[in-house]
């Protein structure tokens, strides 16, 4: 805002200023009513093709919701005795999250490197990672990363469903890089100063003074991260992992019904959005807490 | 241009280094073929996802509640659940449910190909963002100065086209960037419904001509090249709407 | 609306106007007349109600019970064309409120072209005249950023009169702005009283109503406490609330 009595503009604290674009407008009007409007809106999809099932094939086949429960275990987690389905959705989010993290951190850290080579680049890596689109980089590593690796005579089996995992981790560690970076430059140079001044060590500075200072401002942008990691662990139904979307397909194929199509797809939504909504409403509610007192 | 054919030609003979979508000019056409479908695609989506945002920013400013619900209903659906499987919701359940239309061949075929259902698709899964951050746009506007538009007597269409807008587009740019390359981004998930875009056309030629690596390199070339213009594209608007005084 | 009202009736007439903001009743039945062509200043303490009666006259702000009527026209009738209304008065505001992406010539360009639909050529004419007016030639393509609070300030009277206004409301338009600069828009003010301008100021600058008013109202608490033309207003204020705050301000 200038000064000079110009005060047509104040941002309005909507937006905290955070390292991520798309947490800071993430922060706008949540109402608890989204989450009962989108089950309503899917009870309701569901009851219309029942009821249209029903006056179509005249009670002669199970009707829709009899075959969602039946399919719907299969969907959560996967056929019996293999693990897949949902869950290993949840799980690729998880260990993707995990690796994207602690890399990304490392990564972070080499783009605040006082060393230049170092920052140049942990640069190109982090920019490479960032704007590569997702569904590129999985297919870099499924295709070009051998199904085992062999060390000594040791083989150590490199699965698909690891592979993916590792795919979707790449672009979390850019971006997780990205967060530690902003976190980092947005606590004033004051504390870099007085810490110097004890006889810190750069290294001690970052670890003991600086970094605890940042962990709150992260939280939020590498949750809404995670959420974002979450939404496309799909991806990798195309790569060919049983994950929930390539079992609602198996499913959909063995039904050959056309009714089931928007009720099944539906259900699949609807897991992904019972699981990401609640995270996004924690999100906002941790971004609005931390963005009072900074 | 010959020269440069043949030139990668013998890169190949000499360093097995395979870049046949390249002097190749059927491998070339289809590939330059995909890459206009990506373009394409992308600037479609661009543009109907900023009207979406646009418009669903008006609409929350409404003051019928049932509309907001709607609104903030769409919202919150198209944020929390994967963009995947929403274009198969669309491509492979509604798809099927739109009336058919007979081509020139006299055979009956979808009203909407896999092209409109990626555009309806990532247009909608991008709007949704896109409604909430020219919100919070509108928000940073001061209620003063759309104060003194009404006492002006300018309508509310007015007020929100002539100052509120305006004022909100400068203030969101910067997220709404971090959106639309995201976006464009995102367009490669067409590959799923086989949209001939740059990624499924490239997953052709590496199956056909065994050249994955070659293929992959060219692919990130292109998509990193296609969002830096974007973003250059987008910093050169950022500089042509900054008002001397306004906003730093 | 065919209102009959000839120029010898009141332009503004305000008649038992109470306005609460939830539980807070901010008007407690405020009257007052304007007749054309006459300068009116409202003074008194802070929170005692100007600014609202100020934005009810303009319909920025509903009122819960009396009548104010512009030239004859109940001004909060449902059935009120605003738009009429907008273009009969015009107000400035104490935070100018320009519109910051347009230059200082477009801000008053605007309203013109937009909402009264007039040529565009003819407005500029207008436009160009008014900023002379104001006294700020030169400054046409300045953005609001780049000009001073008093010019920006002039730029926002210069917007207001491109309305062609009946009556124009002042609110504390020099509250924000510099003593230096103070000086600069009252003289524009001062101007259009002269020439017949029928002016409704909220403000603070005591010298300056005692100078162009005509007419002085004091408010304390949502009542006007006492009124009267300046002459004798501020020498033989007799209630112990308004010889109070004068002797504070003065």
């Amino acid at each position: 805002m200038s000064a000079g009595g110009n005060s047509n503009l104040i941002l309005a604290p909507v937006a905290p200023p955070s390292s991520q674009g798309e947490t800071g407008f993430l922060a706008s009007a949540f109402t608890p009513r989204a989450l009962g409007i989108a089950l309503g809106l899917f009870a309701s999809v569901a009851l219309v093709s029942e009821a249209w099932a029903q006056l179509v094939a005249g009670g002669e086949r199970l009707g829709i919701l009899a075959t969602l429960w039946k399919w719907a275990p299969l969907v959560l987690i996967g056929p019996p005795r293999e693990f897949g389905g949902f869950a290993l959705n949840i799980l690729v989010s998880f260990l993707a999250m995990a690796i994207g993290t602690v890399s990304g951190l490392v990564l972070g850290l080499g783009l605040i490197s006082k060393f230049a080579p170092v920052r140049s680049v942990s640069w190109a890596i982090t920019q490479f990672f960032r704007n590569s689109p997702w569904l590129v980089l999985l297919f870099f590593v499924m295709l070009l990363t051998p199904f085992q690796f062999r060390i000594g005579g040791l083989t150590i089996p490199f699965p698909a469903w690891f592979k993916a995992t590792v795919g979707l981790a790449l672009p979390v560690m850019a971006n997780v890089a990205e967060i530690v970076r902003g976190a980092v430059n947005s606590i004033p140079t004051g504390q870099w100063e007085s810490a110097e001044s004890l006889a810190f060590s750069r290294l001690q500075t970052l670890w003991r003074i600086i970094l605890p200072q940042c962990v709150k401002r992260m939280i939020p942008p590498w949750m809404n991260w995670y959420a974002i990691l979450t939404m496309s662990t799909p991806l990798i139904s195309i790569v060919g992992v049983n994950d929930a979307m390539t079992l609602t397909q198996d499913a959909l194929a063995s039904e050959q019904r056309t009714d089931l199509l928007m009720p099944m797809y539906g259900m699949l939504l609807l897991f992904f959005f019972v699981y990401c909504y609640p995270i996004a409403r924690w999100t906002i509610r941790l971004e609005r807490k931390f963005a009072v007192r900074i | 241009m010959e020269g440069l054919w043949d030139f990668l030609r013998s890169l190949h003979d000499a360093y097995g280094i395979n870049l046949v979508h390249f002097y190749d000019t059927f491998e070339r056409t289809r590939l330059l073929r995909g890459m206009w479908t990506t373009i394409q695609l992308a600037a479609t989506c661009v543009v109907l996802s900023v009207l979406i945002g646009i418009i669903g920013a008006w609409l929350q400013g409404s003051r019928f509640k049932i509309l907001k619900g709607f609104v903030q209903g769409y919202i919150q659906f198209f944020r929390n659940t994967p963009p995947l499987v929403q274009m198969y919701f669309f491509y492979f359940a509604l798809g099927p449910q739109m009336p058919r239309i007979e081509n020139e061949y006299g055979i009956a075929q979808p009203m909407l190909g896999s092209f409109a259902w990626a555009v309806i698709s990532l247009s909608f899964f991008a709007g949704a963002f896109n409604i909430e951050i020219f919100r919070s746009g509108v928000e940073a506007v001061q209620k003063a100065t759309v104060e003194a538009a009404d006492s002006l007597g300018f309508n509310r269409w007015q007020i929100y086209r002539l100052v509120v807008l305006p004022l909100a587009v400068r203030v969101c740019l910067p997220a709404l960037n971090n959106n639309l390359v995201n976006l464009i981004k995102t367009t490669t998930q067409a590959y799923a419904i086989a949209v001939p875009e740059t990624l499924y056309i490239a997953s052709q030629i590496w199956s056909d001509r065994i050249n994955v690596f070659e293929m992959m390199v060219t692919l990130l070339t292109f998509y990193l090249l296609l969002v830096g213009i974007f973003v250059w594209l987008m910093t050169r608007l950022e500089r042509s709407l900054r008002v001397p005084g306004f906003g730093q | 609306m065919t209102t009959a009202w000839t120029p010898d009736q009141p332009i503004v007439g305000i008649k038992d106007v109470h306005k609460s903001f939830g539980p807070i009743e901010v008007l407690k039945g405020v009257s007052l007349n304007v007749r054309k062509g006459e300068v009116v200043c409202i003074i008194g303490p802070s929170g005692s109600g100007k600014s609202t009666l100020l934005r009810c006259i303009n319909a920025l702000v509903p009122i819960n019970q009396g009548s104010i009527k512009v030239e004859g026209q109940e001004v909060h009738d449902p059935a009120l064309d605003k738009l009429e209304l907008r273009k009969k008065v015009g107000m400035v505001f104490q935070s100018y409120n320009l519109f910051p992406h347009k230059t200082a010539l477009e801000n008053v360009m605007m309203a013109p072209i937009h909402v009264l639909k007039r040529p565009k050529e003819e407005v500029e004419a207008q436009a160009r005249g008014l900023i002379k007016k104001v006294r700020l030639e030169g400054k046409e393509d300045a953005y609001p950023g780049e000009l001073s609070g008093g010019q920006q300030q002039r730029v926002a009277i210069a917007r207001s009169l491109a309305m062609n206004p009946d009556i124009m409301l002042f609110d504390e338009v020099t509250a924000a702005l510099d003593p230096e600069t103070v000086k600069e828009v009252l003289v524009t003010i001062r101007e259009l009283a002269e020439e017949g301008m029928t002016c409704m100021l909220v403000t603070h600058e005591m010298g300056f109503a005692r100078e162009v008013g005509d007419h002085i109202y004091f408010t304390d608490r949502g009542i006007i406490v006492e009124h009267g033309p300046p002459a004798t207003f501020f020498t033989n204020a007799s209630d112990p609330r308004t010889r109070a705050f004068l002797s504070q301000i003065l």
